[in-house]
């Protein structure tokens, strides 16, 4: 089973206090600056909606947003051009990337310290029916890589898996540390 | 883009025609000459067009950052997909929907694609269809062989040829309408789809269809062909027909349908359609397209001429099998429920209660109810779609259409099963209230997302929505019921012209800046399937636009006699006044930088992608000052044209125009004299040859409308030819504003 286009999202803790309206300057400002090695081109703004992909920084190989699906308000990188390298690596990309943006908004003044990683919560998926259906098959078939990215994401710490059941969703996966963890301590674990 | 693509047109494989899968192919290998410099690039672009695969905005590969202009760096590099249009740019997919009507199962899969291929969002237009943006060329083929695996179809959704045939979402249920108009709706879709007779179109051609006179829900009046369904007696017996109109549209400059037939037959309405296509095809303007629509031609022949050439038409056509044999399952069609007829549920709470009052409508059969969920900007998320099809398949036969408001409907909802139905749609957030109401905000994409967007109608139209929930505002019967409509350019997607309050993105400028502008429309009517247009009242900052809703409301409410309706209550009061009510907030408060961006955009506004906003040159005062007047001018023709002064309107809306172009002949040549003549050739020469007045999506169609009207000037002024100059002086002194903007302002790459 291969995992491409693969989408994270790190649930923030409090979501009620986060305003997303500053959230459209800063996307903004890093078109201007084009601050990650993929090419960034334009927002799309989705706050009208609610339980929607909320703000999102609409990129050449990847979006990156701050997304109220669910209503389970998290930062969520969506990798749509593929991405060379086995599972494993493309896992690791696509959460690197999505832990370097919560970094970044973490640290946006703007944001005035509000949003933030809940340091629990990371929801996996993989936007492509065909090549993963959300079925027992592709479960049991990514289950084991699955299982080897969250030991070294999380480092030994305990975790759970917890599967999306509704055939109609995209295949996915919330993976949640039993202990908090920061972006910072996330990413030197991938490192 | 994606990985899978390949592997889809197997998955698929039996699950659409041979002849569709065939298309399919053909446009998957085009897709792949293309990349390899094999198919010309213009070719290419109308191959996709014709299968509504449309370029998006910032797709020549520039985009202004808000202080400079970026190349986008696309891996592709310079490979096109259409003139100044790159091949990795993200475009918009136009999904054809006719009639509007969907079941569950294409709802699942229109949610899948929102999902894997777009933004999340599916977004209901004005015409029944979805788009999606963001959308990689390259994608487009899986997109449109997945659609085509559940019987929908992307064909001839854009392009020079017959667009998404749409038909009142209630037709069927409604208690006014004289006969159900989905089957013919239906048929006209299949029959005129790929048809050889409207392959050679010089532009798009919409028909509609409506079941009643009355309400808006078909808007035939301002379709290039509309049907009315309408009955008489034969031989003691109810035939059904259509009253036919034709040569309606909106754009820039809004044309009313004619009646073509005040009957025909339903087994004539195939035959008359294909005749009305050969004559467009044949005498429709094809070098000029902006003079290429229908409405062009109706008005050129006039309607008695245009009928009489369609009619000798009609004699040579070769009998076609299915101009009829629809006839009878048409008579017979009728939809089920899935549930018996209910009763009107006895306790219910206050939210219930308002939702009920504004989302429901009671159907002819008793004890059934349509259903509206409304759609803040026509946009619906994945998970919506999907939990809409468990819905439908849940309490109704899955019979569920989309709108010309940009909702959806459920039909046939059972009155006992009201309140389970409302709260399953209260757990997918899709129960608001408000449908057709002054919430219910209509718009176009705008500078969100269109090429051609001047303002941004979507930012408005949320924070108008914004307010008035933040406001929890309780609004007055009579203000409740009014409709705004926003677009973001002249070209009326979003339908400004028929509306109470209407909206169209203009630039004006203001000191050194570019500032976003909305010219208000008022008097517009709905009703009667768009029975009048709106006239332009004045230009406002974007950012005051929500305090121009606020008086007008206030205003409206405070002065309005018993029982008048806001197009009434615009009527009497008068366009003077009307416009003087507004004065105060058509400039932008000193000093205020925020009117310099537009809603949910903080870049500088600029009105193209290749200028930076900020400008380092002067101010021609001047020139200015001579817009200003020629503004001014046009406005007093209204006020003429309202008078019903015809002949003074139209010599009024000529001079403006006049006035406009010596103010730009002016800037190079000060001493250029007040003779019409000269001013005429002079602006040519500089401004129209060189190009410099020219529209970048439009090229010469501005200009074309000061030439026409100083060709005939001094001839007399017809009631609607005066009615189109007016439109067309409003729009050249609007465009006369853009290209002194645009001269004015250094241009940076």
């Amino acid at each position: 089973m291969t995992l491409q286009h693969v989408n994270v999202k790190l649930v923030v803790e409090n979501p009620a206090q986060v305003d997303l309206g500053p959230l459209i300057p800063i996307f903004h400002e890093w078109i201007q600056g084009q601050v990650f090695d993929e090419l960034l081109l334009d927002v799309a703004d989705y706050r009208h909606v609610t339980g929607g992909p909320g703000v999102i920084l609409i990129g050449h190989q990847a979006d990156y947003s701050v997304d109220n699906t669910d209503h389970r308000l998290g930062v969520r990188y969506n990798r749509k051009a593929a991405f060379d390298g086995s599972n494993f690596q493309r896992l690791e990309q696509a959460v690197r990337a999505a832990l370097t943006a919560c970094q970044r908004l973490e640290q946006e003044p703007r944001m005035g310290g509000k949003l933030r990683f809940n340091g629990q919560e990371i929801e996996l998926f993989v936007n492509d029916r065909l090549l993963a259906p959300n079925n027992d098959a592709s479960r049991a078939a990514a289950g084991p890589e699955l299982q080897t990215f969250a030991k070294k994401l999380f480092q030994g710490g305990e975790y759970s898996l917890d599967y999306q059941q509704d055939p109609r969703r995209l295949f996915g996966v919330l993976m949640k540390c039993s202990e908090k963890l920061s972006t910072s301590a996330l990413l030197q674990n991938l490192s | 883009m994606k990985v899978s693509n390949g592997q889809w047109k197997e998955a698929l494989s039996g699950k659409m025609t041979e002849s569709l899968a065939r298309e399919l192919d053909i446009y998957e290998s085009e897709i792949a000459l293309r990349k390899q410099g094999k198919i010309d690039e213009r070719v290419f672009a109308e191959t996709r067009l014709r299968r509504g695969t449309y370029g998006q905005r910032y797709d020549n590969g520039q985009r202004h950052d808000g202080s400079r202009v970026q190349q986008m760096a696309y891996p592709s590099g310079d490979l096109t997909k259409g003139p100044m249009t790159m091949w990795d740019a993200p475009g918009m997919q136009r999904i054809k929907i006719p009639g509007g009507g969907l079941n569950a199962q294409q709802l699942e899969t229109l949610s899948q694609l929102a999902e894997e291929y777009s933004d999340g969002i599916a977004h209901v237009t004005t015409r029944q269809d979805f788009q999606l943006h963001y959308v990689h060329i390259e994608n487009t083929p899986t997109i449109m062989r997945r659609l085509a695996a559940v019987n929908i179809t992307t064909r001839e959704a854009c392009g020079n040829s017959v667009r998404n045939v749409t038909a009142c979402p209630y037709a069927g249920t409604c208690r006014d309408e004289v006969f159900d108009v989905t089957p013919y709706s239906r048929v006209l879709s299949r029959f005129l789809m790929g048809h050889p007779d409207c392959q050679n179109f010089g532009r798009k051609f919409k028909p509609a269809f409506s079941g009643c006179a009355q309400h808006a829900c078909g808007l035939t009046n301002l379709h290039d062909l509309g049907f009315i369904a309408v009955t008489r007696e034969e031989n003691g017996l109810e035939k059904r027909g259509f009253a036919v109109y034709v040569g309606g549209g909106l754009g820039a400059v809004p044309y009313q349908a004619k009646l073509f037939d005040s009957f025909v037959p339903v087994e004539e309405i195939l035959p008359l359609a294909q005749s009305i296509a050969r004559i467009y095809a044949k005498l429709g303007e094809k070098k000029n397209r902006n003079r290429a629509r229908i409405k062009f031609l109706v008005q050129d022949l006039g309607i008695a001429k245009f009928k009489e050439l369609v009619l000798e038409e009609r004699k040579t056509l070769p009998p076609d099998p299915r101009w009829t044999e629809f006839v009878d399952d048409a008579e017979r069609f009728e939809e089920q429920p899935l549930k018996p007829a209910g009763e009107w549920p006895a306790e219910i709470s206050e939210a219930f209660k308002n939702w009920v009052k504004t989302n429901t409508r009671p159907q002819k059969q008793e004890g059934y109810v349509v259903v509206t969920v409304t759609l803040p900007l026509g946009d619906i998320t994945a998970n919506q779609l999907r939990s809409l099809a468990g819905i439908v398949r849940r309490f109704t036969r899955e019979t569920v259409r989309t709108t010309v408001e940009q909702n959806f409907v459920i039909r046939w909802v059972s009155l006992s099963d009201l309140p389970e139905l409302y709260q399953a749609l209260e757990a997918a957030e899709l129960a608001a209230p408000g449908a057709g109401t002054i919430v219910d905000i209509v718009t176009c994409p705008g500078t969100d997302t269109c090429k051609l967007g001047i303002s941004s109608s979507r930012g408005l139209a949320a924070e108008l929505r914004k307010e008035m929930e933040e406001t929890g505002a309780k609004f007055d019967q009579a203000v409740e019921s009014l409709h705004i409509k926003i677009s973001g350019c002249y070209n009326s997607c979003g339908q400004h012209h028929v509306a109470d309050l209407g909206f169209y993105g203009v630039s004006r400028k203001v000191g050194n800046y570019a500032v976003p502008h909305f010219q208000v429309v008022l008097g517009g009517e709905w009703e009667h399937n768009a029975g009048s247009y709106g006239l332009p009242v004045a230009a406002v900052p974007s950012k005051n636009v929500p305090k121009v809703v606020a008086r007008l409301t206030e205003r409206y409410l405070a002065g309005r006699a018993s029982g008048e309706s806001f197009q009434s209550f615009v009527k009497r009061s008068g366009k003077v006044a009307m416009k003087s009510m507004l004065e105060d907030l058509t400039k932008p408060p000193a000093g205020d930088r925020s009117f310099f961006s537009d809603w949910g955009d903080p870049r500088e506004y600029t009105l193209s992608d290749h200028a930076v906003g900020e400008c380092a040159g002067e101010v021609v005062l001047p020139v200015e000052f001579e817009l200003t007047a020629a503004e001014r001018e046009v406005f007093e023709a209204q006020i003429a044209f309202e008078n019903e002064e015809v002949e003074r309107a139209g010599k009024m809306a000529y001079q403006a125009m006049v006035h406009a172009a010596k103010a730009l002949v002016k800037v190079e040549m000060p001493d250029v004299n007040d003779d019409p003549d000269q001013i005429a050739i002079e602006f040519r020469r500089r401004y129209f040859d060189t190009q410099k007045f020219w529209d970048p999506f439009v090229g010469g169609k501005f200009a074309s409308y000061f030439f026409d009207a100083h060709q005939n000037a001094g001839k007399p002024y017809t009631f609607d030819a005066t009615r189109y100059l007016i439109d067309e002086a409003q729009l050249f002194i609007d465009a006369a504003h853009s290209c002194n903007n645009k001269l004015s302002t250094p241009v940076s790459v």
